[in-house]
């Protein structure tokens, strides 16, 4: 079944790969992803949807929560939350159709982007099981084309970001001006 | 205090803050600058001869000390080359720090001369990695890496470094603090699973610890041991475990698994407690993991919650540091004994009744025959040698499982081998890496003929820098392990196994300048392993021995623990109760 998967990354070069490489390398299979910075501009959330055993779900957000550049790993699942997803279609459509698929867009809260003598381009924001329907009603009328979003989520709950503390570093040193010019006389072989 | 220096200065300043005292490595056209800075600057290099081998060399640095081991290597086929030690140092959790050059940073993405896409490579094969553009960003990246190497559980970390930023001046300022908002750490575990799992430890019946690769990094070896005689449980180590209880302790049952004892599957399979500590219920250990342990409890002690519930959901998890969470425990324990202890009196004295039996009924015991050297017999005389003390690298096949059967250890540390990922031609590089981290340690390579000639190269580097490593060589003439499959499951049809040429010991060694010994007699084994022993230099002993021995007890693929095949010629499945 599909799991919905709110990542918090930071936003540094190699992040998505990270988390599209570990789901590839566990096997497992990504329905849609999403990413975008968020509104502090080093961080990025990414939505994912990927095909996994219900079983494994914690399994996946532990190996998520692994990765160095993910502040937050939550699945949103079956936990309080919208999720949407943008389609954008054209529609091939025959003079005596067009009035049909404009009601057929009004029901489905679906809106025209562009009109021209060879259909229509609609615009449509839903969940996926309706966006899936849309796209079947559509079908019937004549040749499509489509684009998807993929999901984007977001949680009705606040969840409380842990993040850990900065650590000392290694202090260690053999010189206080930080430059070493020793030259070691056991730098050479057979020193044994 | 900050002062102008290069950017190849600056990373061995960090190396020095970081304590590195050795790091093994090539070099190559992008790491001219590095190795210039390197000319007057004291970190002891040891230049292996091949970029695999320094990595396999920090693993063997690390995991005989417990220190983060550093290797480098160049661009493109160095970086490539390192692959092999990283991805077995991230299935074993060793720290490593790689050091890698890349072409400067204005031809990355090019193709230029030896460029390769280090850090999408090494992504997989490391914990986490840097790709350092610019020399303000080198100190911190450096020192995260060894930060990142060696907390929590431990793994290797790539910094890739473009020669243009090895050879930029810069003002250095010594990095204060380490801020990874995303890595967490959990190094205590929860108090009130702890006291629980104390609890349930003194109600089992027929309590069983098993013990990992966990116990050595932590360095809970004395808090294990404080453990396992307060409720005096038999207590298995696995494969990366040996040593984390000694060997000779009445309590230890040896190692389980694919080719454990009779005694440590059979406790496994009938224990109504487990008690794993820093384990990850590996296939080799479980067997089918349906079946593993049906009728235990499990109270599984990692410091990766991403190891709780991977392979087996425990009854009572417990995130943290073995040694941490171990040092409470036995507080408890120890508070809760004169409540608790001997209230399943009987039932433990019953336990341990049925655990001496299976000991007493399948020993492990070493073949010996008068006319040809068993290789159980070789394991067997350098235990006798090594006394428990000596650093075993073992490389990967059978010699590698008759040696964790027979060679006993009193502490951890001492036996390294490549345990996840099985990489042949890991036992000479990591001996040399131990060797030049405890020169005072008598540090054996246990190799088979195969994977003794996978590295065969290092020869070099042992005889250049003058390694007294003793290298043994149990030679079969076959690729042993892959033999035994192809004899057991695939009707003996032996295809592409035989290794019927090996140089003769003597002239291979004495072409590098070190003795060599070939035997083949049972009565010189003896005499022959003291004579390597005493040599002050590296020792090739090569040991031609029986060539179609199986190792016993084994599971076979996708068999149950105690279904064991306990010996030629006709599998037995064993009398599970």
């Amino acid at each position: 079944m599909l799991q919905v998967i709110s990542l918090l990354v930071e936003n540094k070069p190699g992040a998505l790969m990270r988390v599209t490489g570990l789901l590839s390398a566990r096997g497992y299979n990504i329905e849609s992803l999403t990413v975008a910075r968020t509104l502090d501009p080093a961080l990025s959330r990414m939505t994912i949807a990927v095909d996994v055993e219900a079983k494994q779900r914690p399994q996946l957000i532990k190996q998520m929560n692994k990765l160095i550049n993910v502040l937050q790993a939550t699945d949103l699942t079956d936990a309080p939350s919208v999720t949407r997803e943008l389609l954008l279609l054209r529609v091939r459509a025959a003079m005596e159709s067009r009035t049909a698929i404009l009601k057929e867009a009004e029901i489905f809260g679906a809106r025209v982007v562009d009109s021209s003598v060879e259909g229509y381009a609609l615009e449509v924001t839903s969940d996926s099981e309706k966006i899936d329907e849309f796209i079947d009603v559509m079908r019937s009328y004549g040749e499509i084309d489509v684009t998807r979003s993929g999901t984007v989520a977001v949680s009705l709950e606040s969840r409380k970001l842990r993040l850990s503390s900065p650590v000392p570093a290694a202090a260690k040193s053999v010189s206080d001006e930080g430059i070493l010019t020793t030259s070691d006389p056991t730098r050479s072989p057979r020193e044994w | 205090m900050s002062s102008l220096m290069s950017g190849a200065r600056m990373l061995l300043e960090c190396l020095t803050r970081e304590g590195v005292d050795a790091m093994f490595g090539y070099p190559g056209g992008v790491t001219l600058p590095l190795y210039d800075a390197m000319y007057d600057h004291p970190l002891r290099h040891i230049l292996v001869r091949h970029e695999q081998n320094a990595a396999f060399a920090a693993e063997g640095y690390a995991r005989a000390t417990g220190r983060v081991g550093v290797c480098c290597a160049t661009s493109g086929p160095g970086a490539t080359n390192l692959t092999t030690g990283l991805v077995d140092a991230m299935m074993d959790s060793i720290p490593v720090v790689a050091i890698t050059g890349q072409v400067s940073t204005k031809l990355i993405g090019s193709d230029a001369f030896q460029e390769a896409d280090t850090f999408g490579i090494s992504r997989s094969c490391t914990k986490h990695n840097f790709l350092v553009k610019t020399l303000g960003d080198l100190p911190q990246a450096v020192h995260e890496a060894f930060y990142i190497a060696s907390t929590g559980r431990p793994g290797p970390v790539l910094v890739d470094i473009p020669k243009d930023v090895f050879q930029a001046q810069g003002h250095y300022a010594p990095v204060s603090a380490i801020h990874l908002p995303g890595y967490k750490v959990h190094t205590d575990g929860h108090a009130g699973q702890i006291r629980r799992a104390a609890q349930m430890m003194w109600e089992a019946e027929r309590p069983f610890v098993y013990a990992g690769g966990g116990i050595v990094a932590s360095g809970a070896a004395a808090e294990l041991r404080e453990l396992v005689e307060t409720l005096d449980a038999p207590a298995v180590c696995t494969l990366m475990g040996l040593g984390s209880l000694p060997a000779t302790h009445p309590n230890f049952i040896s190692m389980p698994g694919m080719h454990g004892s009779y005694a440590a599957n059979m406790g496994m399979s009938e224990a109504d407690l487990l008690i794993a500590l820093g384990v990850r219920f590996d296939d080799r250990v479980t067997g089918r993991l349906a079946a593993f342990a049906p009728q235990a409890k499990v109270i599984h002690v990692d410091i990766d919650p991403a190891e709780i519930g991977k392979n087996r959901a425990p009854d009572l998890p417990i995130v943290g540091d073995a040694r941490r969470v171990l040092a409470k425990l036995n507080k408890i324990l120890a508070e809760l004994a004169p409540a608790q202890a001997g209230i399943h009196a009987g039932a433990r004295r019953a336990w341990w009744g049925r655990i001496r039996r299976w000991q007493s009924e399948h020993p492990l015991t070493p073949e010996f025959c008068s006319t040809e050297i068993k290789p159980q017999h070789l394991m067997a005389e350098i235990d006798r040698i090594s006394g428990g003390k000596a650093i075993v690298a073992a490389d990967v096949g059978q010699h590698q499982m008759w040696a964790a059967q027979f060679v006993r250890f009193l502490e951890p540390r001492l036996w390294i081998n490549s345990g996840g990922l099985g990489a042949m031609g890991f036992g000479l590089p990591a001996a040399i890496g131990a060797q030049v981290a405890r020169p005072d340690k008598l540090v054996f390579a246990i190799l088979g003929d195969g994977g003794f000639q996978m590295s065969i190269p290092e020869l070099s580097t042992i005889a250049s820098y003058g390694l007294p490593v003793k290298i043994v060589v149990m030679n079969n003439g076959y690729l042993g392990m892959v033999r035994q499959w192809q004899e057991l499951f695939y009707n003996n049809r032996l295809c592409a196994v035989t290794m019927d040429c090996f140089p003769e010991a003597e002239k291979l060694a004495a072409a590098y300048g070190f003795k060599g010994r070939s035997i083949h007699s049972p009565a010189v084994l003896a005499d022959a392993l003291r004579e390597a022993v005493e040599e002050p230099g590296p020792y090739l002993l090569n040991v031609q021995v029986s060539p179609v021995e199986n190792v016993y007890p084994m599971v076979p693929a996708g068999g149950a623990i105690n279904e064991m095949v306990l010996g030629p010629p006709k599998p037995v499945p064993a009398a599970a109760k």
